[in-house]
């Protein structure tokens, strides 16, 4: 299955990862070996079949939604590339 | 047995001897950390080794015990956990770049039940990149390598965790399996590994990989160690939703229990093909031969969507994967690209630095898969072959207790032999993945040596919640075909 180089783009756009030209390329190649193999699929007819979203029969599972708070906020802010005070700093998001 | 060195005990006899007071919990946590001082520069089995907290944690179990209350157990015994398994306060990478600072402000659910039972920790095993591999080639921490031979690989993604249990760097460790990462390294490791059903153990705290697949699970040298291991990170938490509210049968008592009557189910499309290695084939006959000598039944069962198992899991796991790992961007946690002028540069140049080769290849078809217009012809259509494979299981067990297969096609391969094409390095999971595609469980246990002294591994699958018969099938292997649990290079 052929893959555009724009198609490879558009995709990683989405996915949020620059790629180098030479990582498109091997990935425009290496995507359509794989997704071939996978075209195998096709050869089963699955018009019937209900999709799996769980392999071990369970109900849903439901809980009171009650808050349990962390109790420890600096353990969770110490890991932050970039922070001011409480808040996690991010590079500006709006232009001028 | 006095003869034995302290390295090689099992997991079972440590225990004995440290709560017999035969030996203090320092005393073996000191060989142990002696032990991985020499051979990790070589082996590379560990990505962080906690000398102090480990000591520190001995002299605790030392003083807890002389007071007359060990914790349980696992009291004073050291083991290793994969590098997935967040414990509070030590760096938890998953192999990755992205996280090589990460500090977990908790433990994770089996971190807190090991150390409940008592364990000392003596760090974090390497691992293919979360847990993306087959050969733990793919780590940012660099290679581990096979302690039976050093230019081979140890399996993966696990593969930190079986090569430091078979060259006695640990008494046991925790991996995680989601297509296969604990029993395929523990088969060409030649140790034991658990791949439990989905749900039995917590994922509190492990790092998520593909959601649906992935399982916790024991890595230790002998059958009675998994089924110890196996009874304490067991067990239901209202913190994973996927959690199975079931008891914890005593699985320790099932392992010398006699197979006598046990329908042994071979499936067909295991044991055809031109990919199985004749000396893997070989070593499971006599995995047969000693299941059957002990009165065990064999008999002939069918998976016939098998051959479909390997698209549909590179498939979902990728698709899964790809949501899960949408988390590192650089904001909370973890590696930051520096010098991007926006927040979405900034967002795509720390991903594009902070992960390896083989995550974005995932992430890509990953998103590939679940981008509008393919969904139906990609990850619906996976979702569909699922329910096939779950119904070939279920269907096979109703005429047997128990599978018997090989865990993986070769033994363990060179190490840059597979690394060129990713095909062909997924392809060494295609005996292990139908089992995650079920949820059900599977253990690799050993049963023998290639011509060239390489660990070949049996794989039992058994149905939803059936541990017990895995274990029982797996010590009847272990008592009649013995496999030296140590890796003999490393003494």
């Amino acid at each position: 299955m052929a893959i555009t180089r724009e198609e490879v783009l558009h995709v990683s756009r989405l996915a949020r990862l620059s790629l180098s030209d030479a990582e498109a390329e091997r990935l425009r190649e290496q995507l359509g070996n794989l997704l071939d193999y996978m075209k195998q699929l096709d050869r089963l007819d699955t018009r019937d079949v209900v999709p799996t979203s769980h392999a071990v029969e369970m109900g849903t599972p439901f809980r009171e939604d009650v808050v349990h708070p962390f109790g420890d906020r600096e353990a969770l802010l110490k890991n932050a590339p970039d922070r001011e005070g409480d808040f996690f700093r991010v590079p500006r998001i709006i232009e001028d | 047995m006095e003869n034995v060195p302290v390295h090689q005990w099992s997991l079972l006899e440590a225990a004995r001897r440290v709560r017999e007071k035969e030996i203090s919990s320092r005393e073996l946590t000191k060989a142990l950390l002696a032990r991985i001082e020499v051979l990790n520069p070589k082996i590379n089995a560990y990505i962080t080794v906690l000398p102090e907290r480990a000591m520190a944690q001995a002299a605790a179990c030392d003083e807890e015990l002389a007071r007359g209350a060990p914790r349980g157990p696992l009291h004073g015994v050291p083991v290793g956990l994969k590098d997935i398994f967040c414990i509070r306060g030590v760096r938890t990478t998953c192999g990755s770049r992205i996280l090589h600072n990460f500090d977990p402000p908790y433990d994770a659910a089996v971190t807190t039940k090991v150390l409940a039972a008592g364990a000392v920790l003596l760090g974090k095993q390497n691992m293919d990149e979360f847990a993306m591999g087959s050969s733990t080639e793919t780590s940012h921490f660099g290679v581990t390598r096979n302690p039976w031979d050093l230019s081979r690989i140890p399996g993966g993604s696990s593969g930190g965790t079986a090569a430091a249990v078979s060259a006695a760097m640990c008494f046991a460790g925790v991996g995680t399996d989601t297509g296969g990462s604990i029993r395929q390294p523990a088969s060409l490791c030649g140790v034991v590994g658990v791949k439990p059903t989905y749900g039995r153990v917590s994922r509190y705290g492990m790092v998520a990989f593909a959601s649906s697949l992935d399982q916790g699970g024991p890595i230790t040298r002998t059958v009675a160690d998994s089924a110890r291991m196996l009874s304490v990170i067991a067990g239901y938490d209202r913190r994973d939703s996927t959690s199975v509210d079931l008891p914890v049968p005593d699985y320790l008592a099932a392992v010398d229990k006699p197979v006598k009557g046990l329908r042994v189910g071979l499936p067909r499309e295991y044991f055809e093909g031109d990919g199985l290695d004749p000396a893997v084939r070989a070593a499971v006959e006599k995995a047969l031969k000693a299941l059957t000598d002990q009165g065990a039944t064999p008999v002939e069962v069918s998976l016939p969507h098998t051959s479909f198992a390997l698209s549909a899991y590179y498939l979902i796991a990728p698709a899964e994967a790809s949501s899960n790992l949408a988390r590192y961007d650089g904001v909370r946690y973890g590696y930051r690209s520096e010098g991007a002028s926006g927040l979405i540069e900034m967002m795509s140049k720390t991903r594009a630095e902070g992960f390896g080769a083989e995550v974005k290849r995932r992430i890509m078809i990953g998103t590939y898969a679940l981008s509008a217009g393919y969904y139906e012809a990609f990850y619906g259509k996976a979702q569909k072959v699922r329910t096939l494979i779950r119904g070939d299981f279920a269907k096979a067990f109703g005429k047997a207790d128990v599978l018997l297969t090989p865990t993986a096609p070769t033994p363990a391969f060179r190490i840059g032999e597979k690394t060129d094409d990713p095909l062909t390095m997924y392809l060494s999971d295609i005996f292990t993945i139908p089992c995650n595609l079920a949820g059900i469980p599977g253990l690799s246990v050993p049963c023998g040596l290639s011509a060239s002294g390489l660990p070949i591994g049996a794989q039992l699958l058994s149905d939803h919640f059936r541990e017990e018969t895995l274990f029982t099938a797996a010590g009847a292997i272990e008592r009649a075909v013995p496999v030296p649990r140590v890796a003999p290079l490393t003494g």
